[in-house]
């Protein structure tokens, strides 16, 4: 590295900053955008400077939304309580099932094994509106429709795949030998399961977790069709901000800052496991 | 005090079957040598013992009790890994209490101390098993197979993943190590002289079954076939093949044109499809003919320390070697010399089988 030319150290220079450019312009932009009125954000041309104004967030905190065209109820709060607990409750359920899971299958040879990780992975790849429709039947029968459980429940489709394949790995990676060397030691393998497996592939249930986290927070359609308003996340909330008089960016951009915190949040915090989870050829020696 | 059985086990995978009716005894306090070239079946005879998969066939006893089919945890084993299969996430102190919190044995940190003091790792204990080098992490491996004081101890290659000097200290450490308490140890090793090194008696396993159980001595002095033969011994053993026929009453083969003794004749041998071993340190080399000398050329000198290896050609083109004392003249390369051995130190095996032919006056090792 040391050794590469003036013109080298230049030319990656400019890349890294037409690249950082293109990736965080949107972001900064929308930044931006969240202190600004509607006004000036669609002043032509636009400026760098303006006068920042804190009225979108105390909009969307307040719940009262001002337009043109007069007063408007607004329950973002409520749309980021239900993403919280929507996306929480998912990833947990899914690693309760999926990580259990991840570890018979990186365990045990069984009959249809191959072909039933398979098709839970297959849920990943199926458009989610193919399911849609006969979901939201099945959910009007069963009563789910509108409930966290429900849209819980078709998060799995989501979270679970992802988790079960992910984790799945991180178990094959670890020598059976250390299992069975705690087992000659005198214990279970639930012992051995609690006690060695999972710590051992611990960095790679986190960034599985944490992944399957953010597309549940990030996923729009099922609660669109599924929920109704009060149990809607802020991805399906956010079309509020559509209105009669327009569309609100200004509290779009707010909202999307808002809504953008904890999972970015979430991921400065487990950057640690993840750079260690997805680098570390886990348990070897 | 539990003796280990081990009656006609057998497995298969697919085509393959690495465990062919193996049936092997050790007793309390002693310790059996697995040996065998790599893909013959030891790892998975250990395996079957220790419950990481249960035989297709055959029982396994430990203190006449069958362990098929029972948990690991509760077959009484403590068992070393080729890989040493430390616990990568605690400490060195914790990897070796593991095997005795689980039972909620009295006072674990003296015995962790006592064990580890006598395979001198107590400068480690707060390691984690990344911080150790190859040779703590074996220690280890060995303590916390050790500390348990399990009724069977399997040890798997322990010592193949050590370095060349450590691997020499610990085949003189770890009999008696292993002998402090009256586990029946399965030793699985691939080179012949940490079996012979280590163990009370050798159990030979070559693909899949077991040829030949005996003393390390014996083994090597009256190997069961030529394959047995084959394995034990640097450098390996000379073969010629030999048709023995009766002259003057005495048992006569023809190596290489020369007419060698082989003892007073033997009706097994007789006019039988036969190869001839003769260990390279048994061989004698002289500038000089004499009666039952072959004739050959040197083609090159190996000096070593203990010992120098010459590689031989004799007339018919064979190759043989001699392992020579080093004090012993030995010649130069390209000399014409004459090769001798005692009758005594031949072996014979049939050609078609490999199988030892018995020779009456076979010397009984020293």
């Amino acid at each position: 590295m040391e050794h590469s030319s003036l013109a080298g150290r230049i030319f990656r220079g400019v890349a890294l900053t037409l690249i950082l450019i293109f990736f965080m312009f949107p972001i900064v932009w929308i930044f931006l955008m969240s202190f600004q009125t509607n006004e000036q954000i669609l002043r032509i041309p636009p400026r760098i400077l303006f006068e920042p104004t804190l009225a979108n967030y105390t909009a969307l905190i307040s719940g009262q939304l001002h337009t043109a065209a007069g007063n408007l109820e607004i329950s973002f709060m409520r749309n980021l309580f239900n993403s919280v607990v929507l996306s929480s409750a998912a990833v947990m359920l899914a690693l309760v099932l999926g990580v259990p899971a991840a570890y018979a299958f990186a365990r045990f040879k069984f009959r249809l094994g191959e072909t039933i990780a398979f098709t839970l992975l297959s849920f990943r790849f199926a458009p989610p509106l193919l399911v849609l429709l006969p979901l939201s039947l099945y959910y009007q029968e069963l009563g789910l429709n509108d409930t966290y459980f429900g849209i819980v429940w078709v998060y799995q489709l989501i979270a679970l795949p992802l988790i079960l394949w992910i984790v799945r790995g991180y178990f094959e990676d670890i020598s059976p030998d250390i299992e069975h060397a705690y087992r000659l030691a005198g214990h279970s393998w639930r012992e051995a399961f609690t006690r060695i497996a999972v710590p051992l592939a611990g960095p790679g249930i986190a960034a599985a977790g944490l992944l399957s986290f953010i597309f549940c927070w990030n996923n729009f359609v099922f609660a669109l069709i599924l929920a109704s308003a009060d149990k809607q996340p802020v991805t399906v909330g956010a079309l509020a901000f559509v209105t009669a008089s327009g569309i609100q960016y200004g509290q779009i951009a707010a909202a999307i800052v808002l809504s953008v915190t904890p999972t970015l949040l979430l991921a400065l915090y487990a950057q640690r496991y993840l750079v260690e989870g997805l680098s570390l050829g886990a348990v070897k020696g | 005090m539990a003796r280990l059985d081990i009656n006609s086990v057998s497995k298969s995978f697919g085509a393959a079957r690495p465990a062919d009716a193996l049936s092997l005894t050790v007793e309390p306090g002693e310790i059996v040598a697995v040996f065998g070239p790599s893909g013959s079946g030891k790892t998975v005879l250990l395996r079957m013992i220790a419950g990481m998969f249960e035989p297709d066939d055959g029982d396994i006893q430990v203190g006449g009790r069958s362990i098929v089919g029972a948990a690991p945890e509760r077959r009484g084993i403590g068992m070393a890994f080729q890989n040493f299969a430390l616990f990568p996430h605690m400490s060195a102190r914790d990897n070796i209490a593991s095997g005795l919190r689980a039972k909620a044995a009295g006072d674990v940190a003296t015995r962790v101390a006592a064990i580890s003091k006598l395979l001198k790792i107590e400068h480690v204990l707060g390691h984690t098993p990344r911080e150790l080098s190859n040779g703590q992490k074996q220690r280890t491996a060995l303590a916390r197979a050790l500390i348990g004081n399990p009724e069977v101890l399997l040890l798997d290659d322990p010592l193949r993943n050590v370095d060349a000097k450590l691997r020499y200290e610990m085949r003189l450490e770890l009999p008696s190590l292993l002998r402090r308490g009256t586990a029946a140890v399965l030793y699985v090793t691939q080179d012949y002289r940490e079996a012979m090194a280590i163990a009370d008696r050798i159990a030979v396993l070559i693909g899949g079954r077991l040829v030949q159980v005996a003393t390390p001595d014996e083994i090597y002095a009256q190997p069961a076939s030529v394959a047995v033969a084959r394995l034990f011994g640097d450098p390996t053993i000379n073969l010629a093949e030999v048709v023995p026929f009766a002259e003057h009453g005495a048992l006569c083969a023809r190596v290489s044109g020369a007419m060698v003794g082989l003892g007073s004749a033997d009706v097994d041998a007789l006019e039988r499809e036969c190869w001839l071993g003769v260990r390279p340190e048994d061989l004698v080399v002289s500038s000089s003919p004499g009666e039952g000398a072959i004739p050959a050329k040197i083609l090159a000198i190996t000096p070593m320390h203990e010992k120098a290896v010459l590689l031989l050609r004799l007339a018919d083109g064979t190759e043989w070697l001699a392992a020579l004392p080093p004090e012993a003249p030995r010649g130069a390369a390209d000399d014409a010399v004459f090769i001798g051995f005692a009758a005594d130190a031949a072996m014979l095996f049939d050609r078609a089988t490999g199988q030892k032919i018995g020779l009456s006056h076979r010397r009984q090792a020293a």
